[in-house]
């Protein structure tokens, strides 16, 4: 499977054309080459997976295959960093995930940013975004994927500053740049502390479940805990960074500055779902090894969840609620990781996270573009600014609801199967947690349908001019993704992709499935009670918990409590003592230097006098003064 | 200072001559070279002080290592090299006059830093 | 005796003309003055006995200079232009200072001469021993600097056309 290679080349080509080439060709052209290269790397992905899936099912485990290695940089006979690609069940899905919703965005994009300044250097991003996000995805060992992982950062704070024209696009690629890269100092310094004591960096000889490898660090410890758990908890806050989760979120929101399509490719289904990644790739570690870890990963993963989906419930920009949204879907993955077993129904939970990364991917990447639509229809991202366009845009009408079911979990859409094993996992694990990711699913569905009841129905908005259907360009990426949202929950997710990666088959729990459909349900009704038509209640509940509502309009004050950490403490009494003796220690020596220097040419400069006679006079007498010295004394 | 006397008149021209000789010519060719303003006169000067060289390498060579040729070389090529020196300097002194109007020297003050204000105005 | 005697008057002349020709106020007339030093001096050659030298002195010097001389100053002057006087200051600087380098040069010149040498009459040095020495790459022979004043003199002359020739 050496084609596999494309898969990878392909994107990293079309970037350096396009970003060579810059403005010299018309936008459309650039365009059309950043999406049939995407395209074919989709169906490149699309045949890999049915090849992997069908050759290598029918012997009971999915094995992994590397079609493509290559050693890179030799540091001692075990310690080398290679560069490859690793095709396993979980690698597969994503190749699949990305490849699809990239290639859907490049399509929508061509209507969206039509006559933006800056077309073809914005899908030479999104070709370097592919690339990047591929190149993590089929890491074979885990400094590869950290070259990629930092990768995707930085194509993350190109796409997200793309208008740098705008101040708060600026800010909040930076804000995203640095907030991501402080989670990354974890993530590396978990990579040494393993690959030190591990002598490896390769994934397959990582999980492979083998207690030797590990040998090394038995009774390594360092404050109380064992290296290894302290070596995966920081590999995890690498993913905390990049997956948004609770205290790391505060950039996410932020980086909805961003052009929409770009908002769906890398801040709803594929980089954020990345942390979420790194933790399945480890999975076997985490599970065997630091259980504890793996614990705490699912009480972050729920917490944060429940945090972001109050938060969404009160937020008025449309982009902002699918951006919390998102946070609080990655916390149901990470839960769900978290509260994982190892093999057949022990791992459902595994199977589970991975089954709603897919369907996630989905329906949120759908949510976004379709609140792109909105946006490009209205000019405006403020939920005040809409309302009744259902009349004018039956396309992105019909689709937003099929996200809006799925995501809510109502039957037969894609969420709600994934979301329903995540729950009957969590269930399983501590019923205490199943109820609190109930109630959230709840909040989940409410929130979704006060957006959509606000969108689509509602009191018309006086707009400037009438809103009007997006070109086909935009409709068709969402109908496509409509249509996988529809039907991608009847995909027997358990058969490709599980802990010990022995196909089983997942069934649904009836009681939990019922209870969170009826959860669903009531939640629905009461959004549509509130938002369909004017009603004083949504104002009387806000009255009623002020305080709650103030704290959750303004995200709880996380970014404050950041922006006091930052400004008050480190830069008072860190980084002001540093800047004075920077400027008055280190500055102060090299310019007495220079003044010293100046001071004393200045002085001396009556000796270059530019006249050769004068310079004859004094190399004379010099020249005597020396000789009578040397012989008469 | 006795020996130039004792052989003023008799026997074989000695060494001490023709370094005296070739003093005088060194130093007037220095006095020319600090004195004279025209670029020619101190090309003129150099002139005399590289054959005042000469003449020392030809003597020294002849009284003291009669056997060898190293002093008789070195003249060579001594004629040789002010041979081409005097034709790059002509050919700069030439393009001199061409851009001035003068060879003088104290007038090749152009790639220098002016001292004050007021000369950068002149 | 006779070579004394030539000596002295060699000395003479060269002694008053290198002296004529740095303090004259007319460059012709100091270009000549030089050309007779020259002269002189390849006389000098001759009375050591290089009578290979003394041709390469009044060829080269004589010849080729002194013409490259007169043909500069003709190009720069008019005839009879007087170079204007050079500072009073800079010239008595000028003559204390030459006359004490003479005066020290000189009195090392004689307190410190060996008297322990002696003129042998040497045999001409003829054409052909010259040539092969040289041409020669043994201890004591010369192909290196031969070769290096010929790259030196190529050298020059593309030098001194590119300085020299007219600018568009």
């Amino acid at each position: 499977m050496q084609y596999t290679l494309l898969i990878l080349i392909l994107p990293l080509l079309s970037f350096i054309l396009l970003g060579l080439v810059d403005s010299k060709w018309k936008p459309r052209v650039a365009g059309s080459i950043g999406t049939s290269v995407l395209g074919i790397v989709a169906l490149l992905s699309y045949f890999t997976a049915w090849k992997y899936f069908s050759s290598a099912g029918f012997s009971g485990t999915y094995e992994t295959l590397i079609p493509f290695h290559v050693e890179w940089l030799r540091f001692t006979e075990q310690l080398h960093i290679d560069l490859g690609i690793l095709l396993d069940p979980i690698s597969v899905m994503m190749l699949v995930v990305v490849s699809t919703v990239s290639l859907m965005v490049h399509i929508y994009s061509f209507g969206y940013m039509k006559g933006e300044r800056g077309f073809e250097r914005y899908y030479a991003f999104l070709s370097l975004f592919t690339f990047s996000m591929l190149g993590l995805v089929v890491a074979t060992n885990i400094f590869q994927m950290y070259i990629f992982w930092e990768l995707v950062g930085v194509s993350s704070y190109l796409l997200i500053g793309f208008y740098y024209t705008k101040p708060e696009a600026v800010a909040a690629s930076k804000k995203a740049f640095i907030v991501t890269r402080f989670a990354d100092l974890g993530f590396l310094i978990g990579i040494l502390i393993l690959s030190f004591y591990t002598r490896t960096f390769d994934f397959g000889i990582l999980t492979s479940g083998d207690a030797n490898v590990f040998a090394g660090m038995t009774g390594a410890t360092f404050m109380g805990a064992s290296v290894l758990s302290w070596a995966t908890a920081l590999i995890f806050i690498g993913g905390a960074g990049k997956s948004a989760m609770f205290p790391l979120h505060i950039w996410l929101p932020d980086a909805m500055e961003g052009p929409t399509p770009v908002s769906a490719l890398i801040h709803a289904a594929t980089m954020v779902v990345a942390g979420v990644y790194l933790v399945a790739r480890l999975f076997p570690i985490y599970h065997f090894y630091t259980p504890d870890v793996l614990h705490g990963i699912a009480y972050v993963g729920a917490f944060t969840s429940l945090f972001a989906a109050v938060i969404a419930c009160v937020q008025t920009d449309i982009k902002r609620v699918l951006a919390f949204s998102t946070i609080s879907q990655i916390g149901y993955m990470m839960v769900s990781l978290g509260v994982s077993g190892y093999g057949g129904h022990e791992g459902l939970g595994y199977m589970a996270s991975m089954f709603h990364l897919f369907t996630h991917a989905m329906f949120k990447a759908l949510l976004f573009l379709g609140a792109g639509s909105i946006i490009h229809a209205v000019h405006s991202n403020e939920m005040s600014r809409m309302g009744g366009l259902r009349k004018y845009m039956p396309v992105t009408h019909i689709t937003f609801l099929v996200a809006c079911l799925a995501i809510s979990g109502i039957p037969p859409f894609s969420g709600f199967f994934s979301k329903d094993e995540i729950l009957s996992a969590t269930m399983h694990f501590e019923p205490a947690l199943g109820y609190l990711m109930s109630f959230t699913a709840g909040l989940t569905a409410f929130y979704m349908f006060r957006l959509y009841y606000n969108i689509f129905w509602g009191k018309e908005h006086k707009q400037e001019h009438t809103p009007h259907e997006s070109p086909w360009a935009m409709t068709i990426p969402l109908i496509f993704l409509a249509t996988v949202t529809v039907f991608a929950g009847f995909i027997p997710f358990g058969e490709f992709v599980s802990s010990d990666r022995k196909p089983f088959e997942s069934e649904l729990e009836p009681m939990v499935a019922g209870m969170s459909i009826v959860v669903a349900l009531i939640a629905i009704f009461f959004a549509r009670y509130m938002y369909r038509k004017e009603n004083p209640l949504p104002d009387k509940l806000a009255n009623t918990f002020a305080g709650l509502h103030k704290a959750a309009s303004h995200r709880f004050y996380i970014d404050e409590v950041y922006m006091f950490i930052t400004k008050k403490i480190i830069f008072n009494h860190v980084s002001t003592p540093i800047a004075w003796f920077d400027r008055h220690v280190i500055d102060g020596t090299m310019n007495g230097l220079a003044t010293v220097t100046q001071w004393g040419s200045l002085k001396i400069k009556w000796f270059q006098s530019g006249r050769i006679q004068q310079y004859a006079y004094v190399i004379l007498l010099g020249a005597l003064i020396i000789a009578a010295l040397v012989i008469f004394i | 200072m006795t020996g130039l006397f004792d052989n003023f008149f008799s026997g074989s021209v000695p060494l001490e001559g023709y370094i005296i000789v070739s003093l005088i010519m060194f130093f007037a060719g220095v006095y020319g070279f600090l004195s004279r303003r025209s670029l020619l006169m101190i090309l003129i000067s150099i002139e005399l002080i590289l054959n005042a060289a000469d003449i020392n390498f030809a003597a020294f060579n002849r009284y003291l290592y009669p056997g060898h040729m190293e002093g008789f070389f070195f003249t060579i090529f001594t004629i040789a090299i002010s041979a081409c020196e005097t034709a790059v300097a002509i050919a700069i002194v030439i393009n001199i006059y061409r851009n001035l109007n003068n060879v003088d020297v104290d007038n090749l003050q152009e790639l220098k830093e002016p001292d004050s204000p007021e000369e950068i105005k002149k | 005796m006779v070579e004394l005697i030539i000596f002295y008057v060699l000395a003479i002349v060269i002694s008053v003309f290198s002296i004529m020709a740095v303090s004259s106020k007319r460059l012709i007339r100091s270009a000549t003055y030089l050309l007779f030093v020259l002269l002189a001096t390849a006389g000098l050659y001759l009375l050591l006995d290089y009578e290979y030298l003394f041709a390469v002195q009044t060829a080269v010097y004589a010849g080729g200079i002194m013409v490259l001389f007169i043909f500069a100053i003709l190009l720069t002057h008019k005839p009879g232009d007087r170079v204007p006087n050079e500072p009073k200051r800079q010239r008595i600087l000028s003559i204390i200072l030459s006359v004490a380098g003479f005066a020290f040069c000189a009195h090392i010149i004689f307190h410190n001469i060996n008297r322990v040498y002696q003129l042998v009459p040497a045999n001409e040095i003829n054409v052909k021993q010259l040539g092969m020495t040289l041409m020669g790459t043994e201890k004591f022979e010369y192909l290196l600097p031969f070769e290096t004043i010929s790259i030196l003199l190529l050298a020059c002359m593309v030098g001194a056309i590119m300085i020299a020739r007219k600018r568009s």
